[in-house]
């Protein structure tokens, strides 16, 4: 146990160091490249903390498509960020320092990691824990909430989705027809 | 007890905090978009975090396994992460919208072309 | 990308192999880690390999847009679809005990089915924007 929690941390200060880096880094397409390392890296520290399935989807979704999709704006919008000879910026370092000075007066009070009589898990989850076996004979807890006790749930999420599709499909998706009609009409 | 404490929730608060920061601070937008999924991944860790418990299995159920994890975060962050890219992808494509609108999208420009927004 | 032969050839191997595990971790998913979202993103990369290797033309020609819209809507379609069978059988919306006569046959119906509509719309609503994404990069 000792070993996650050292590879916990080691992951952890990985990705505040990788944070940093994105900080720093005035070149988009590396930054793109190091916020794909970012999502890697994330997506261990999801399996050290024994989350396979979201590990698998991060890894797939957040070191393979976001970062592709970032990829494709960058060849329409030009990879370089502009640079701007400005003073330094107080007032952002202002409001993130009092923000962050909250959240950690708040997190005192949390629960410690990975004690089992946690509020969290005592609520609802032994509940999912014991009758998912027999109330619905899949192994895979998480597909059983997924799909079946969180159902609405998951259904928002798709049409989410759904929508996102839609949403792009109508911003960036029709400028060629668009166009090509214009131009019939011009040539007749 | 050789538990971690409180402690990987400051790295949690320090990573949100730079999400933050590169959100408002840089002007270039998909630098904030970048930014905003930092902030976003600091969230789900610290929701898998919540559902961590010391020397649980993962929670697909096995002969002989009595601790698992919890798995309710697991199904909240599995979903989020998959609407957090479609919402990333929105975002994207009003990037793209507005360079070929303003030709430019760095924040500071567009605020010298049209003081509105 | 026409000179990279190493990348295509290498490209083309693996693209029927990502498939298959997007496949696998679809209908695997009650059993290990897996299920309709992490099916459906795995099951769009090899869409993404190809548009990578080959152009959104060549992609095109193998799924067009239009279909990929269809299929996101149909995957929707599908997990509503069965809410409302499961109303239409005497149950409340999307509870799957009604499914079969045996309710936890019902269970394992229902969340074969919904984890196939839930793939159905993530994969191709992932594809869908590449594609979409792509297209616009193209000199017009």
């Amino acid at each position: 146990m000792m070993l996650a929690h050292l590879i916990d941390i080691f992951l952890l200060v990985f990705l505040a160091v990788i944070s940093v880096a994105l900080l720093r880094i005035k070149d988009l397409l590396t930054a793109v490249m190091i916020f794909g390392i970012y999502s890697l890296t994330s997506a261990s520290l999801f399996m050290v903390l024994a989350a396979a399935d979201v590990a698998f989807t991060e890894a797939a979704v957040g070191a393979g498509i976001s970062i592709i999709l970032m990829l494709a704006t960058l060849a329409i919008t030009g990879r370089e960020e502009k640079i701007v000879e400005r003073k330094f910026k107080l007032l952002p370092l202002i409001i993130v320092s009092i923000t962050g000075a909250t959240l950690l007066y708040g997190i005192r009070d949390l629960p410690p990691f990975g004690v089992a009589s946690n509020p969290a898990q005592v609520h609802v989850a032994p509940r999912y824990i014991e009758q998912s076996a027999v109330e619905t004979d899949i192994p895979n807890i998480v597909t059983s909430v997924l799909a079946s006790y969180r159902g609405f749930d998951t259904l928002g999420e798709v049409v989410v989705i759904f929508t996102a599709g839609i949403g792009v499909a109508l911003l960036i998706g029709r400028r060629r027809r668009l166009l090509t009609a214009k131009e019939a009409s011009r040539h007749e | 007890m050789s538990g971690l404490g409180i402690w990987n929730y400051v790295i949690f608060i320090f990573l949100m905090m730079a999400g933050l920061y590169m959100m408002i601070s840089s002007s270039n937008l998909i630098k904030k978009i970048i930014g905003l999924n930092v902030f976003q991944t600091s969230v789900f860790f610290m929701y898998i975090s919540f559902g961590y418990v010391e020397g649980g299995a993962g929670p697909v159920l096995t002969e002989g396994v009595t601790l698992y994890t919890n798995p309710l975060p697991h199904v909240l962050i599995l979903t989020a992460i998959v609407v957090g890219v479609a919402t990333t992808a929105v975002g994207l494509a009003l990037t793209i919208r507005i360079k070929e609108s303003f030709g430019s999208i760095e924040e500071d420009d567009l605020h010298k072309m049209d003081p509105s927004i | 990308m026409n000179d990279h032969l190493i990348l295509r050839v290498v490209g083309k191997f693996l693209i029927p192999y990502v498939m298959l595990f997007g496949l696998y971790v679809q209908f695997h998913g009650d059993f290990g880690p897996g299920g309709g979202f992490q099916a459906g993103a795995i099951f769009a990369c090899g869409f993404v390999i190809h548009t990578l290797l080959f152009g959104s033309r060549s992609t095109e020609q193998i799924v067009s847009i239009g279909f990929l819209r269809v299929i996101s809507a149909l995957g929707v379609l599908v997990y509503a679809g069965v809410g409302v069978a499961s109303l239409l059988l005497g149950g409340e919306f999307l509870n799957y005990n009604v499914l079969a006569a045996d309710p936890i046959t019902g269970q394992h119906i229902g969340i074969i089915v919904v984890e196939f509509g839930v793939g159905l719309t993530v994969a191709s609503t992932i594809t869908l924007l590449l594609m979409i994404f792509a297209e616009r990069g193209l000199p017009s």
